[in-house]
């Protein structure tokens, strides 16, 4: 008969009487304090995937250029000449909640340590954000700070800051969403694993001494916040992002030595995460002593050490025989390196403190062991119907339009990024994608972030699908073929069946998007439980995109070009309104409230995606930019037609002649309506007919809308002067 | 022209000058670790931009004091021309090898962006491939860039044409709204009395390709290509 454990020790460490029974049994005795702190950690949903993980097993991952899929730290794609691009996207939405500054600071810490512990050097971070209405109050200074803190890391450590996207609703309203992306470069026989699978190998621990910081912090994730939160503050680590670039450079150097197994970043619980996985990928065990573990106070105890998540720290596993090598790089870089563990065979981690044994487990049954649980799941109430009024003035509802938080110009966030480090930014924030050189090449690597929270909201499944397709849009309007993804899944609590169907749906939209475009999912994260005093946000996937540009040269703008080119609209509008942010112009104050009850706004279908016309579309595009015959290419999204075509003149200083802009729909879904499957791209007029050539071939359906020129914005019956749009956008935050 | 490029912990615009010059510009390059005591062989050093042991306790305050800086000193002394870019700028005055103090943007804010820079003597190292008054778009990146120094020093910099470059409009107007961090008399960049050691907040070494957006900084390399080119000859 099993000893139960006290309720209290069981929620301190977020495990259920379940869990405990089931450890009581792989034991076959109770665990100590320690013991069960490290199950604690590594059974949390954020490190064991307990909910997600047999959901995710149906995301396609493989492909020809996969080197590395999920995993691992990162993910790693071959993109030729020897080299390959490494990526990854992770949130920080629970600590951001708490610590804006210093949460959103140490997710891009981890999501760069993440990479460079693959042995590539970052060259690039994406940040995909969500607040509350940024009116005032807390949700502003979320805001201001989560945007500070991504500066402050980013800036100093010397990784450019190149994209990503940023959406307000009431949805998030305390609960931020905070998930940065990484990208890095590595030579392709360089690829350095997480996997120690040679016995008597050492352990170095190197970085920032450990500290009583972020103690808890996978099982903080992983459970909701109340109005207690704010009193977890300790829980939240605090990033030291000059230290950062030391280790970086140090691990860089490291990775050329070939005594060197394994690199692991400690992020999520710590030491004991990255001690155990590492041995455990490796088949092996491990046996660590915390006596040797540098310490930045007195009084820290095995469990305090065991399960700090200091920043800023790395675990080398080095055949003995190279510990000099590496310690005379880590002198060159003044990093303190401790020895505190070495790789054993028989698969138990063992942690001692001096002479006594704290700790000694199976590593299968921690690492692996977390029974896997599928909550109930039913969709949520359907969501009421509120009518749209009709389009009266287009010209006053465009520059309504884009003064709203939501479609207004990201100059002044993004300004405070320093988003050209490293000298390789052709194309920097504010456009459809980012465009990045690879140095020494003459290729290009096209990177984006996406997912309209809105259509996820009214369909899980068919929202995702739309978030896939308009990351590919956007890696296309660039010149570059989309090449794979890495998503990170932002969700309430999975225990409310709702939101445990908005999970399923949704990754199943992704693994049909996926499939469809014949993308490999290469890596990814799961964050859930973001529900605050039992409000949850509106269901988030995020999806990073990275496509390949082969020959810069032909690489393809946001923004019109010259005056005279001629502008087409690729691609139908639809009778589609519901998810809109026209729509929203009309929707009372309120949360989406999607799922939460009658309360549900915006409601109807999301635009649909036909992924036959959607990848027709894009090898027309990327048929018309290889052969020089489309000289722009803006995708049209948030805010529909009049809005891409208003940001296209915006980008390049130059106007617009349409006549008129018609369609089969109303003229608001015409003007505003956010159909997929659209791109707005101008031509010189002497190729029309090489391009029609191409559009018929495709079975693409194209709208010649007007020509480029003049300092106006002229549509149908709107005509605004540039400036006066421009004023518009550039809406002071 | 050997270019010595001075790399302190947290320095991260080395690369990049490193990319400038021997990349782009076909020059020998050196990088010079921070511990250094001596500099050889070298006709030019660059301090980078970067944050130098994290701009912790001010920005450069603690650089200054890495063994490296008194060869950088010792090289200023017999006439070698250095060049202080951002970081690097900030270092030169904390070593008093430049007058004047960089405080925090009057915004607050970091501040990476294109600027558009006014030449304003043409007879520098580092501005004799330009004209006077010609304008070049260099991009900035920083968040203590806010040029100040007492109005007798700015007095003394301006009589003796030591203010080399100014933030302008693109049509060269000097004018508050182009003046991206506060900076008095939108000074951008300086020299020493002497011409051969210049700092200034933008970055030329992001300005030397069209793809990346501008290839103006090139004329502030090859200016220096070319004054050390008439000392040869």
């Amino acid at each position: 008969m099993p000893v139960a454990a006290p309720e209290r020790d069981l929620r301190a460490v977020a495990l259920s009487s379940r869990e405990y029974e089931v450890i009581l049994e792989k034991l076959g005795r109770e665990p100590n304090h320690l013991e069960l702190g490290m199950f604690g950690a590594l059974w949390s949903e954020h490190c064991g995937y307990k909910t997600s993980k047999p959901l995710l097993r149906d995301l396609p991952s493989s492909g020809p250029g996969v080197l590395q899929g999920p995993g691992e730290n990162a993910g790693i794609v071959d993109i030729g000449d020897g080299l390959a691009v490494v990526f990854k996207i992770e949130s920080h939405n629970h600590p951001s909640a708490i610590e804006p500054y210093q949460g959103a600071a140490t997710g891009v810490g981890g999501i760069l340590r993440d990479v460079f512990a693959m042995g590539a050097r970052p060259i690039a971070v994406l940040d995909s954000l969500r607040f509350g209405i940024p009116d005032g109050g807390r949700n502003r200074y979320l805001f201001q700070g989560v945007v500070a803190g991504i500066g402050g890391y980013g800036n100093c450590f010397g990784c450019p800051t190149v994209g990503g996207e940023v959406y307000f609703d009431d949805g998030y309203a305390d609960n931020p969403i905070v998930n940065a992306m990484c990208v890095g470069l590595v030579r392709s026989d360089r690829i350095r694993t997480a996997r120690a699978d040679r016995t008597g190998d050492i352990l170095l621990l190197v970085g920032a001494d450990t500290g009583r910081d972020g103690i808890h912090g996978a099982t903080f994730a992983s459970v909701e916040l109340d109005e207690g939160s704010h009193t977890r503050r300790p829980a939240v680590q605090v990033g030291n992002p000059f230290l950062e670039k030391l280790l970086c450079e140090a691990c860089l150097q490291l990775n050329e030595l070939e005594e060197v197994t394994a690199i692991q970043d400690l992020g999520a619980a710590g030491l004991t995460s990255a001690a155990c996985e590492v041995a455990h990928r490796g088949g092996r065990g491990v046996d660590l002593d915390v006596a040797r573990v540098s310490r930045r106070e007195r009084g820290m105890t095995a469990y305090d050490v065991m399960l700090s998540e200091s920043q800023e720290r790395m675990l080398v596993v080095i055949q003995p025989g190279g510990e000099t090598k590496a310690r005379a790089i880590f002198d060159a870089f003044e990093l303190h390196a401790d020895r505190v563990g070495r790789i054993t065979s028989d698969r138990r981690v063992r942690v001692r403190d001096g002479r006594d044994v704290a700790a000694d487990l199976p590593l299968s049954a921690l690492v692996d062991g977390v029974p896997l649980r599928t909550p109930p799941s039913a969709p949520g109430p359907p969501p009421t119907s509120v009518p749209v009024p009709p389009l009266v003035d287009p010209a006053a509802t465009l520059l309504q339009m884009l003064a709203r938080p939501n479609l207004r110009s990201r100059r002044p966030i993004f300004r405070t990024y320093d988003h050209q480090v490293q000298d390789n930014t052709v194309f920097g924030p504010g456009f459809d994608a980012a465009l990045l050189r690879v140095p020494g090449t003459n290729k290009g690597l096209a990177l984006t972030t996406d997912g309209n929270p809105w259509y996820v909201a009214l369909d899980p499944y068919a929202g995702t699908r739309a978030a896939v397709a308009e990351a590919a849009r956007n890696i296309v309007c660039t010149g570059a073929r989309p090449l794979a993804v890495t998503n990170c899944l932002n969700f309430g609590n999975p225990d409310r069946p709702h939101v445990f169907w908005q999970l399923q749906e949704s990754v199943r939209g992704l693994a049909d998007a996926c499939r469809a475009f014949e993308l490999p999912v290469v890596s990814g994260n799961v964050s859930l439980y973001n529900e605050t005093s039992g409000r949850n946000i509106p269901p988030t996937p995020v999806i990073g995109m990275v496509g390949l540009l082969e020959d810069l040269s032909l690489r393809c703008p946001a923004g019109f070009r010259r005056a005279g080119d001629l502008i087409f609209l690729l691609g139908d509008t639809r009778e589609e309104l519901a998810g809109s942010e026209y729509s929203r112009l009309f929707a009372s104050a309120g949360a989406l409230g999607v799922g939460e009850g009658p309360a549900a706004r915006d409601a109807g279908e999301p635009p649909r995606v036909d992924m036959a016309a959607e990848r027709d579309l894009h090898n027309a595009v990327l048929a018309g930019i290889a052969r020089g015959i489309v000289r722009s290419a803006h995708d049209v999204a948030e805010g529909g037609t009049l809005v891409a075509l208003a940001e296209a003149a915006l980008f390049a200083g130059l106007g617009v002649q349409c006549p008129a802009l018609s369609s089969g729909a109303s003229p608001a879904a015409t003007y505003f309506g956010e159909s997929q499957g659209r791109i707005i791209i101008s031509v010189e007029p002497r190729r029309v007919p090489e391009l029609r050539s191409i559009l018929t071939s495709q079975r693409v359906p194209a709208h010649a809308l007007g020509v480029v020129g003049g300092d106006e914005l002229q549509v149908g019956p709107v005509r605004l002067s540039l400036d006066r749009v421009r004023q518009a956008w550039e809406t002071p935050w | 022209m050997k270019a010595g490029i001075i790399v302190f912990p947290g320095t991260w615009s080395d690369r990049d000058c490193g990319h400038a010059l021997g990349d782009i510009l076909g020059q020998p390059i050196a990088y010079i670790d921070h511990r250094a005591r001596r500099l050889e062989d070298l006709d030019l050093v660059v301090l980078p931009g970067g944050f130098s042991y994290g701009d912790h306790l001010r920005c450069g305050a603690i650089a200054r004091f890495a063994p490296v800086m008194d060869a950088v000193a010792a090289f200023a002394d017999r006439g070698g021309l250095v060049l202080g870019i951002c970081n690097g700028f900030q270092v030169l005055q904390e070593a008093r090898m430049l007058p004047g103090a960089l405080l925090r943007n009057a915004s607050c804010e970091f501040r990476c962006e294109w600027t558009n820079l006014r030449i304003e003597h043409a007879d520098s190292p580092f501005t004799n491939r330009c004209r006077p008054g010609q304008v070049l778009r260099i991009p900035i990146s920083h968040g203590e860039g806010n040029f100040y120094a007492e109005p007798e020093t700015i007095r003394d910099l301006e009589t003796r044409g030591q203010v080399l470059f100014r933030y302008c409009a693109p049509d060269g107007r000097i004018t508050a709204a182009a003046n991206p961090n506060g900076s008095l008399a939108n000074i951008a960049g300086i020299s020493n009395q002497r011409g051969n050691v210049v700092g200034m907040m933008p970055h030329p070494e992001r300005a030397c390709e069209e793809l990346l957006g501008g290839a103006d900084g090139n004329l502030v390399f090859q200016s220096a290509m070319r004054s050390l080119a008439a000392l040869v000859a």
